[in-house]
């Protein structure tokens, strides 16, 4: 076939696509033609494609059901490479030009499908039949069965790319929300707009209107479509209200939050908005919500009931009147109710192509009859449809009494069908809402909210226009009232039996008869009437349980069309009322959404802030390797040309211990604690005193939780009698403030402290090693750095390289070490004098890994690895920082009885007898070869695990930290490592590596 | 029982599977049982079902105030695996997934239970020393284990973006071959099924609503389809344990919280396995239907309503999409939550009480799924002996006193 | 997502919010006169009542102050907001 094919099935004149502009599109690789305004199901109906897809378990022959978002057949897989997206409704996209779609889970084509043979074992791939198969010989589950069920699971494909477009959030605040431009929307937003109050109108199609757009209707006098318009016109120009099309409310939440998301430019093609973001997920706050969602049809479940063909009325009626699209020279409509019937005749009016309405009531309204013979359509009362029939698109049905027996065949190339109307309460039901069965109308309806929520028109079972209209004014007033508006809200309409339905589930339960063919009542998942009843007959009888047995309502449609069907088969053959039987429980989202709308801009660098140090620039340009500590960025080792990690690391520890390091502490967590009961305080959250702690001097620190496990540490300088600058570990400097608060305001109020986190404040530049004194003398000649004068764990004020610092001389290394603390803005300022001053002293900048290695050398603990949360001060070595004398959080845990027990683990030190040999960090020990390997009854051989391990230059040799059950008393022991290469001999040691003694922490004066 | 094969699958639809039994019997209580399993969940089934087959003992009553199945067993991420980090819970997991393994002919059902592995990612230097020192506690526990290079996890999950430049980047992953996946409802149908085959009464729509003791010992209970006696009571009623405990004066370490996950549109196989990261904080994998099942957070707040804020949903679906770009243009299709109830140490308690004859089963909190086989096998001991199995012995309420709690948040930082 | 009514700073959405659990646990007086049971009470047992719970949040990303909040835990339904130090609902006069 070449060019494009004709608009076979367009009629002439009707409509309200823009045939002056044609749109060029692909459908499985056939060049074809719509309108702007078509959507791609309406532009294929026109081109006489009725067969657009394949179900997903026996690959049956589908069409357009629905001409809306309630679809469960027509899936298309739209576009290609790295915007193709899976699984789309042929009946939600809009068409452009260009499109290029196909159909999703058919081999080779859709017109021809292998898979299609799943059909024939059908009788065997009843609801459930996999748990009761694939189990023998056991093996062949995971070689055989499962590839096999794999093989044929899913429906299109994810893109193979990272994604082009991008995602944008909204959040906003509003007086009402309202769902749904129909004639109710629309009715209770011109009176919530009117009013002033700030109101947001959300509507899914691309144009106000709703139900008006899909049939002739008349408002004031002028047609509704026109009517419409001019609302939104005057809505849109309204400065307190805003208009969303394109856009579908899919979540109702906790105290009037629901969520949207706008599509914004899927009608204009991909990749023809540069700058755009493709969908944007709007947040609303609402003070009141209305909701006029409208309602859908639902089928009725007769054999074949699927055939390509087979179309809902509202469906049929909508491509007629508002695409101008036949979807046949000779329909049918089968329909239970006045709205169904009317929807016919209203498609006959325009389409021409009816021949005869079925329905299986006695005595359908009067007038419509009328209408009907006016029209020219036979209408033949107590009958039903029994089967379709077709290869690939209906071609006959088999007409029955309702009655008696006796089927006649009708030649037909479609079918309309109406089993009723399911008000589409999916939203209400998420605010949480209870739903009631209305047994006249046949449908649920919203009964009771927890939440300030109005519905009206449809979903209110108002499906007259006049009565839509009616009821969305009033909601409007209502809401308005409670808004405290001066609006009378008058007494809520009565509703009206607008249906004269006779429900009618599935046509062999009502006939009592076995009919041919497939009943199917989810049509994506392939569940038909048996499927329900044998799911009731194995004891599946609640809801749920039917629902998950046979996954009716669990298709992509989320069981529009199917879950009420679905149910009122099960109440059937339970013999229960369908109130007694209950719903399920509707759950967002009311239609599938974008995962990347979700994620929105919160990937790569936006995915979690990066924090960096005043320093950063310094670090990048100099070739630091970075690791991530939170949302820091760290120079992890600042590599030389031809370094590894580990030439790095040798070579920053040897200077440290030899000459001279420095290194970027800013990150530590810095609290500035002030207050007359300060110091009290500290006592309370430290397990030491502070009291006596003089201003100048500096102590140590550990915190527990009220478990008395170690949360964290640090070293806190007592600036004044009444100021503290506390320390964190770099991790947990936001969690330490939120602890100390909490306490402070919520157990201890009569203390008067403050505490503000400062880390963001001060730059913080270690200068470590026998060169320090050196360095610092050179930067800051004014002071005084003598051991006399400012002797360990002491801090004093000056002025370093011109800068107004506070230097502290604390040591996480054990070499002399000096801190110095500058106003962030001047961290960079002050590195670069360190580093230039630092030249003649062998001065090496450092990163995590060196400074890692330094403090292991000296046996300092580091909280998050050699603590875990089920260590005590006592198991790490810190017991002479637990005061006996006072109490603090976490003191009476230590008197537990596992917490007190002897043999817990213990903080070791473990030197390789391999000194070669770097234990990985994380590496468990055991206590001999002989008990090395798990022994079922015994358990496991693990004494414990290496917390840290380096090889350190300083003792030519490697070495590590441990906890080790009973540790302490194994000193001079042989444990083994067992890691996967077998068991590597260690000795115990005390942890401490380096200067016991602590003389080099003073450093040469 | 009818047993369940292709050969009485091709028989029954010669008749067109007219002739199936319910899987369990519709049971109306009797006035007295020997014991009585509060909870007709995927643990309260299995409870029953071993002391059914393991103890004898048969005249045992499920009772569930809904459907079965209808709580967390139907509201999970379906993971399976056993590598924890301390000996009592990699023994305890480690029993369950033994069991999984043997499950379908046990139960002569097919759980579809997909061994694809599970694996964990590493994404800073601490995560890596966590992650080793796992694995290595697996090892030594007789539990498979492995840790993979980022060339390794790409190897294993094509589909995962190991770029160096990410925000967080994969350094290495731990990999558990025998993790991995199963169908959630039918594993609670299938135990029911079982258990009702062995004499088990299961009675749904029957709510507990008093625990009757005298002199320190449970009687019975009170529920909406009256008073039944049984001296033996043992309660599984995970997000609700607090509620059914408080009946009995006692107070547990337990907040109930939603938890939430979803699922996308099913596509075409293209996820291998079982992949959770604790740092990014997202798990997922693909079920056997296509769907991509997706775990987001806890929300803090306690509740007991099966619905989450969508913000926790909105983090975590970012998390997703860094770590999978390709997914980005997917869909999400059904969001659900369950209400998990949490213990202090992420550990659960499977344990006598002051009550006696007063058993329970709680503090699964988000990971209770994998463990339903083995919970089940170790209660009913207790249950039956009066006495924890040495499995559980380490999980009991004098942990809480003692401060012998066994600290998985490292293993169960990540929700699943 | 709740909306939570900060005593200081009004009407806020949850996620400027942390949450505390029970609230009015209280410390013992002297820890080191109870047992280890009670001892427990006081660090792990907590209600956990399905209904009006009494609990704590704190304005993290606001005002960074702690506050008590009376909700209900199925409905989410927030009844009452009150200061520290100040009674429950149900014990106002």
């Amino acid at each position: 076939m070449s060019g494009t094919a004709a608009n076979i099935a367009r009629i002439e004149g009707a409509g309200k696509i823009d045939r002056t502009r044609p749109l060029a599109f692909t459908f499985n690789g056939r060049k074809l033609q719509g309108y702007a305004g078509d959507t791609l199901a309406s532009a294929l109906l026109a081109n006489g494609i009725h067969l657009v897809a394949r179900s997903f378990k026996y690959h049956r022959p589908r069409g357009m059901l629905t001409a809306g978002n309630e679809e469960p057949n027509a899936l298309v897989q739209l576009e290609r490479g790295p915007y193709t997206e899976p699984n789309l409704r042929a009946t939600e996209i809009e068409l452009y030009e260009g499109l290029d779609a196909s159909s999703v889970n058919c081999f080779p084509n859709v017109q021809f499908d292998l898979r299609a043979i799943n059909g024939l074992a059908s009788s065997i791939l009843v609801a459930g039949f996999y748990n009761k198969t694939f189990m023998w010989p056991k093996g062949f589950w995971k070689k055989v069965y499962e590839p096999a069920l794999r093989a044929a699971a899913g429906l299109g494909v994810a893109p193979d790319s990272p994604d082009p477009d991008t995602y944008d959030r909204m959040h906003w605040h509003c007086d009402v929300l309202v769902v749904g431009a129909g004639p109710a929307g629309l009715s209770a937003s011109l009176q919530a707009g009117r009013r002033g109050v700030r109101t947001v109108i959300v509507e899914e199609a691309p144009e106000a209107g709703g139900s008006l757009l899909q049939r002739p209707a008349t408002i004031d006098g002028v047609a509704g479509t026109e009517w419409a318009s001019k609302a939104f016109a005057e809505l849109d120009a309204m400065p307190n209200v805003l208009f969303l099309c394109r856009t579908s409310v899919f979540g109702y939440y906790d105290h009037n939050y629901l969520m949207a998301v706008e599509h914004r430019t899927d009608h204009l093609g991909p990749g023809r908005s540069p700058g755009v973001a493709r969908k944007r997920l709007w947040h609303f706050r609402a003070k009141r919500v209305v909701l006029a969602t409208g309602a859908h049809e639902r089928p009725i479940v007769f054999g074949n009931n699927d055939l390509p063909g087979i179309v809902l009325a509202n469906a049929a009626c909508t491509y007629a009147t508002r695409y101008g699209v036949s979807l046949g020279k000779c329909g049918v409509a089968f329909v239970n109710n006045d709205h169904g019937f009317a929807l016919a005749l209203e498609t006959q009016a325009v389409a021409r192509n009816i021949a005869m309405i079925i329905d299986p009531r006695p005595d359908p309204d009067d007038a419509l009859v009328k209408r009907a013979a006016a029209l020219g359509v036979r209408v033949l009362c107590n009958s039903v449809i029994a089967t379709a029939h077709g290869w690939n698109r209906v071609s006959s049905v088999d007409i029955c009494p309702t009655r008696g027996t006796g089927l006649a065949r009708l030649e037909c190339d479609h079918v309309l069908v109406s089993g009723g109307l399911n008000p589409a309460v999916h939203l209400y039901s998420q605010a949480p809402g209870k739903l009631r069965y209305d047994a006249n109308l046949a449908c649920f309806l919203p009964d009771q909210c927890i939440q300030t929520v109005e519905v009206a028109g449809a979903l209110n079972a108002r499906f007259s226009l006049d009565s839509a209209l009616e009821d969305g004014a009033l909601a409007g007033k209502r809401t308005l009232h409670t808004l405290g508006q001066a609006v009378d809200a008058g007494a809520p309409a009565e509703a009206k039996d607008e249906l004269h339905i006779l429900p009618v589930w599935s046509v062999q339960a009502q006939l009592g008869l076995k009919l041919p063919g497939k009943h199917f009542v989810d049509y994506q998942n392939d569940v038909t009437e048996a499927d329900i009843l044998l799911a009731s007959r194995e004891g599946f009888r609640s809801v749920e349980h039917t629902k998950r047995y046979t996954t009716t309502g669990m298709a992509t449609d989320q069981g529009k069309t199917s879950n009420v069907i679905g149910l009122a088969i099960l109440a059937a053959s339970l013999g229960k009322p369908i109130p007694e039987v209950g719903t399920t429980t509707f759950r967002p989202p009311f239609t599938p959404v974008t995962f990347g709308a979700i994620a929105g801009r919160d990937r790569g660098s936006l995915s979690d802030p990066v924090r960096t140090t005043p320093m950063h620039a310094w670090h990048v340009d100099n070739g630091a390797v970075f690791e991530d500590v939170g949302q820091w960025k760290r120079p992890w080792y600042f590599p030389k040309p031809g370094e590894d990690l580990h030439a790095a690391v040798a070579r920053e520890t040897k200077a440290l211990r030899t000459t001279a390091g420095v290194m970027d502490a800013t990150t530590l967590g810095k609290i500035d604690i002030q207050g007359a009961d300060a110091a009290e305080f500290l006592n309370r959250v430290y397990t030491n005193a502070w009291t006596k702690l003089a201003v100048g001097s500096c102590r140590y620190g550990v915190m527990c939780r009220p478990d008395g496990m170690v949360m964290d540490d640090g070293v806190t300088a007592r600036l004044a009698d009444d100021r503290f600058l506390m320390t964190t570990t770099t991790g947990n400097a936001a969690r330490v403030l939120d602890w100390l608060e909490e306490w402070l305001q919520t157990e201890w109020p009569e203390l008067e402290v403050y505490c503000t986190t400062v880390t963001e404040q001060w730059a913080t530049t270690a200068v470590v090693g026998p060169n320090a004194r050196k360095i610092l003398k050179a930067l800051a000649p004014d002071m005084d750095f003598s051991n006399a004068a400012f002797p360990f764990m002491t801090f004093r004020e000056g002025v370093v390289a011109g800068l107004a610092a506070r230097v502290f001389r604390i040591s996480f290394n054990g070499e002399l070490s000096y801190e110095i603390n500058v106003p962030s803005w001047h961290g960079l300022a002050l590195w670069r004098a360190v580093i230039e001053a630092g030249k003649p002293h062998g001065l090496t900048p450092y990163g995590t890994e060196t400074m890692h290695v330094a403090r292991a050398e000296k046996g300092y603990i580091i909280i998050g690895q050699e603590t875990d949360g089920t260590v005590t001060p006592q198991d790490v070595g810190l017991e002479w920082a637990v005061s006996k004398q006072k109490d603090f959080i976490g003191k009476r845990s230590f008197s537990r009885s596992d917490t007190a027990r002897a043999g817990r683990k213990q903080l070791v030190g473990l030197l390789p007898q391999d000194k070669a040999f770097v234990a990985p960090e994380g590496s468990h020990l055991v206590a001999s070869p002989e008990r090395s390997t798990f022994d079922p009854r015994l358990g496991s051989p693990s004494i414990g695990h290496i917390t840290s391990s380096y090889y350190s230059p300083n003792l030519e040799s490697a070495f590590a930290l441990a906890l080790i059950a009973n540790g302490r008393a194994m000193h001079g022991k042989t444990v083994y490592c067992s890691q996967g290469s077998g068991l590597k001999p260690m000795t115990v040691t005390d942890p401490v590596f380096i200067d016991k003694e602590g003389k080099r922490r003073d450093g040469i004066d | 029982m009818q047993r369940f094969s292709f050969a009485n699958l091709v028989r029954n639809s010669l008749s067109g599977h007219a002739h199936w039994k319910p899987f369990w019997r519709d049971a109306a209580p009797k006035q007295k049982y020997d014991a009585i399993i509060v909870g007709g969940g995927g643990h309260g089934l299995a409870t029953a079902y071993y002391l059914a087959k393991n103890h004898g003992i048969t005249n045992v009553a499920v009772l569930e105030k809904g459907w079965i199945g209808g709580g967390n067993t139907g509201r999970n991420t379906t993971i399976i695996r056993s590598n924890y980090l301390w000996n009592e819970s990699g023994a305890l997991y480690e029993h369950s997934l033994k069991l999984w393994e043997g499950l379908n002919e046990d139960l002569n059902i097919n759980l579809m239970f997909s061994q694809r592995g599970v694996i964990n990612l590493a994404h800073n230097q601490a995560d890596v020393r966590e992650s080793i020192r796992r694995v290595e506690a697996n090892r030594l526990n007789g539990i498979d284990g492995e840790w993979l290079t980022p060339e390794q996890v790409k190897e294993f999950c094509p589909i995962i973006d190991i770029s160096r430049t990410a925000r967080y980047p994969v350094l290495g992953a731990t990999l558990q071959r025998r993790g991995g996946t199963a169908r959630h409802d039918t594993v609670a149908w299938g135990f029911a099924r079982a258990a009702d085959n062995l004499g088990v009464d299961i009675i749904q729509n029957c709510e507990v609503t008093g625990i009757l003791r005298e002199g320190g010992r449970v009687t019975g209970v009170r529920t909406t389809r009256g008073t039944i006696m049984a001296e033996k009571i043992g309660v599984v009623a995970a997000g609700h344990t607090s509620v059914v405990a408080a009946m009995a004066d006692i107070r547990l370490p337990l907040q109930s919280h939603p938890l939430q996950a979803l699922v996308s549109e099913p596509i075409k196989p293209i996820h291998p396995c079982v992949v959770m990261s604790n740092a990014v904080h997202v798990y997922l994998s693909q079920s056997d239907k296509g769907e991509l099942v997706i775990g987001a957070g806890i929300d803090t707040f306690n509740s007991y309503s099966q619905r989450g804020s969508f913000h926790v949903i909105e983090h975590q679906m970012a998390a997703l999409i860094e770590l999978f770009p390709i997914f980005s243009r997917v869909r999400m299709l059904r969001t659900w939550g369950g209400i998990v109830d949490v213990c202090p140490d992420a550990s659960p308690i499977v344990s006598k009480t002051p009550v006696k004859g007063l058993f329970l089963n709680c503090g699964w909190g988000t990971g209770g799924f994998k463990a339903t086989p083995g919970s089940g096998w170790v209660f009913a001991h207790t249950i039956a002996t009066g006495e924890p199995h040495p499995l559980n012995a380490a999980f009991a309420l004098d942990r809480f006193s003692s401060g012998a709690l066994i600290d998985e948040h490292g293993a169960a930082a990540v929700a699943h | 997502m709740l909306q939570i009514d900060c005593p200081w700073c009004g009407m806020r959405e949850e996620m400027e919010f942390s949450y505390g659990g029970q609230a009015h646990v209280a410390y013992p007086k002297d820890p080191h006169a109870v047992s280890d049971e009670d001892w427990a009470q006081y660090l792990f047992m907590r209600d956990n009542p399905k209904g009006l719970f009494l609990e704590r949040w704190v304005h993290s990303q606001g005002c960074r102050r702690w506050f008590n909040v009376e909700r209900h835990t199925v409905t989410h339904e927030i009844t009452a907001v009150y200061k520290p130090g100040e009674p429950p609902p149900a014990a106002k006069p």
